[in-house]
């Protein structure tokens, strides 16, 4: 360590219980929900004694034991919710494999070209991305139930790959300007059509960037309410709109322990992938910025 | 690249992108001027003993038939917009000739839906751009000043708040502030009032509200700063260091402006997503103490009777609300890129 960046021993106090903190506040919620969710109710909502959340006082009392899978098989068997996972599952699979593979397309083109158009699709796209996702949803609604196209899974893929379009463009054509142009362009003198070069030269070496790309738009598709629940039939939901109906309307009596399990069930496979791609997901934050 | 091959490369994504984002705002402006048909209403006359009694009822196949006819609606020019649920125009205007004071005069504004609902949007936008900001700075600065051993976990916790689901995030939130959760709890023990309860009050809701919009959105400040610290020259740092600038003076001085650009990608990505707020207010039930533009789209197109031309003018109005908001960084965009080609 340089001596510009030694520090003194207060600052290091301070920071260290700067961040202590804050890691405190960014992870003890999930510690807490995923505890509560293997407790009754009446323990995750205590009105006596915030403390019967700890020990489990009711749900000993209700269940004879100190944790419970009640919430869980409520949620997952009675209520169905695998059918919902399942759902999800489809979705983010073909939103991933679409947007891939018309973002890379796009986004090579959009690297590559040295037009003032190709400016101008990204200046749009920036546009669109702007766009409040239930400004376009209400713009569907009527032509979707004029061509009976509502309610599907196959027309909600379609919608959230468009929306996510211009983010991926973004990112991966800020991706693709790293790849060297020398690259395709010696394989084209070569006598590579340009599809070619891209086939053969660029697809080999593009696999990081199309994975970080990759890693946000399943992020997009699974986080995804306001497109969800709008456009999907009650029995294709996916995920978190079913979460949502656990909830409860003012008309309907929802079950709040369904959703705390159903909660700790959709954060669950995020938490993995924060394991598994922590150094992609934080390339792809900071792709577009550092590069101006 | 040549034309040809640059526009078979992009087809596909521009089909996408005008099919489901430019089709859908032209469909939404069109939208906006037509109105439901009203009922057909049909006299019928009944004769009973006691002589005949005229009835009017809704004519259902009528009804139905015609709105099978015009899915649209009828033409209604600029009405929506002006009606009470969105600019309101007659009440706002009633509301400057009767009130006595800006107040007054802002108060009756708020009892109005849209103006409840930008009062809302614009605060909440207005109050978490800057804290994500400044919150994502300060933790990468806490996190460059730590040991290298605990940046990794540091990285993983903070990332959890941001990835994690905005439905879902909140809730987790919600129910720890809830007067049965261990949070309000503490709320309720520190401010020794056993009845207070987030869900009641709207200012506690407000607060709650911009909090989990800060919460969430710290983590990706925190990022983009944390990688554009790595890159701070340490020749210059230490240049400074020798010229006898303090601790402060170098942050100042020669951190800060080098994460000036990067303040600005992070400032127009908050800008559009905290415009767009709407999930908290979902897991919060907040509906009865904020509304945001978006939510009030919701609220149109949700329920028994799909208010398909109240939700299309919010949506144009907000469309509009947008670009307003990101004309400045469009602008800037526009010349910067201009002097790169």
């Amino acid at each position: 360590m340089s001596k510009a960046t030694r520090l003194s021993p207060t600052t290091k106090i301070v920071a260290y219980g700067f961040l202590s903190l804050w890691l405190v506040m960014a992870a003890f919620p999930f510690v807490w929900t995923l505890w509560g969710s293997f407790k009754v109710e009446g323990d995750f909502f205590s009105k006596a004694d915030w403390a019967n959340s700890l020990f489990g006082t009711l749900t000993m009392s209700e269940t004879g034991g100190s944790f419970t899978g009640d919430g869980y098989y409520g949620a997952w068997v009675q209520e169905e919710f695998w059918r919902a996972a399942l759902n999800t599952l489809i979705v983010c699979v073909c939103v991933v494999t679409i947007s891939l593979t018309c973002g890379t397309l796009g986004g090579y083109a959009l690297s590559r070209s040295t037009y003032r158009y190709a400016f101008w699709f990204l200046l749009f796209a920036l546009m669109f991305r702007a766009m409040p996702p239930l400004t376009l949803v209400s713009g569907y609604l009527l032509p979707f139930f004029e061509w009976n196209l509502w309610g599907h899974l196959s027309t909600t893929i379609i919608v959230l790959v468009a929306i996510n379009q211009p983010f991926t463009l973004w990112m991966l054509h800020a991706f693709f300007k790293n790849i060297p142009k020398d690259l395709d362009e010696s394989a084209m003198v070569d006598g590579c059509t340009r599809f070619q070069a891209f086939r053969h030269v660029i697809i080999p070496v593009m696999w990081p960037g199309v994975i970080t790309t990759g890693l946000f738009s399943f992020l997009l598709a699974y986080n995804d309410f306001a497109v969800t629940t709008m456009l999907l039939s009650k029995e294709n939901q996916t995920m978190v709109p079913k979460l949502v109906s656990f909830l409860g309307t003012t008309q309907t009596k929802g079950n709040v322990m369904f959703a705390v399990a159903a909660v700790v069930s959709i954060t669950a496979p995020l938490f993995v992938m924060i394991i598994f791609f922590q150094k992609q997901i934080v390339s792809g934050l900071t792709a577009g910025a550092v590069k101006g | 690249m040549k034309h040809s091959s640059f526009f078979w490369f992009v087809l596909p994504s521009a089909l996408l992108m005008l099919a489901f984002i430019a089709f859908p705002i032209v469909s939404v402006v069109t939208q906006s001027l037509y109105q439901e048909h009203e009922q057909v209403i049909i006299e019928v006359e009944n004769c009973g003993p006691f002589g005949c009694t005229t009835a009017e009822s809704v004519d259902q196949e009528a009804t139905a038939a015609l709105r099978e006819a015009q899915p649209l609606g009828q033409f209604a020019g600029l009405d929506i917009y002006k009606d009470r649920n969105h600019l309101a125009f007659a009440e706002v205007g009633e509301a400057w000739t009767s009130s006595v004071s800006m107040r007054d005069f802002a108060g009756s504004l708020m009892n109005l839906p849209f103006y409840d609902a930008i009062a809302f949007t614009l605060t909440y936008t207005a109050v978490v751009t800057p804290l994500t900001i400044i919150f994502g700075f300060l933790i990468a600065i806490g996190v460059n000043a730590v040991a290298r051993a605990m940046r990794g976990p540091t990285i993983f916790l903070s990332l959890l708040p941001m990835i994690v689901t905005p439905i879902v995030g909140a809730l987790v939130l919600f129910w720890m502030v809830d007067a049965r959760g261990v949070l309000g709890a503490a709320l309720q023990w520190a401010s020794g009032d056993p009845d207070l309860s987030v869900k009641a009050s709207t200012p506690l809701m407000w607060i709650m509200l911009m909090v989990y919009g800060t919460w969430s959105s710290a983590p990706f400040a925190f990022i983009v700063y944390y990688a554009g610290l790595q890159t701070v020259n340490t020749d210059t740092l230490e240049a400074a260091m020798i010229d006898g600038a303090t601790r402060w003076q170098r942050i100042r001085y020669v951190v800060i402006p080098h994460l000036v650009p990067l303040t600005t990608f992070i400032a127009l990505i908050q800008l559009m997503d905290n415009f767009r707020v709407f999930e908290p207010i979902i897991s919060f039930s907040a509906q009865a103490h904020a509304r945001s533009l978006s939510f009030a789209i919701f609220n149109d197109l949700g329920g028994e009777t799909r208010l398909l031309s109240s939700a299309a003018a919010t949506s144009v109005l907000t469309i509009i609300g947008v670009a307003i908001l990101l004309s400045p960084v469009l602008v800037r965009t526009w010349r910067d890129f201009g002097k790169e080609r």
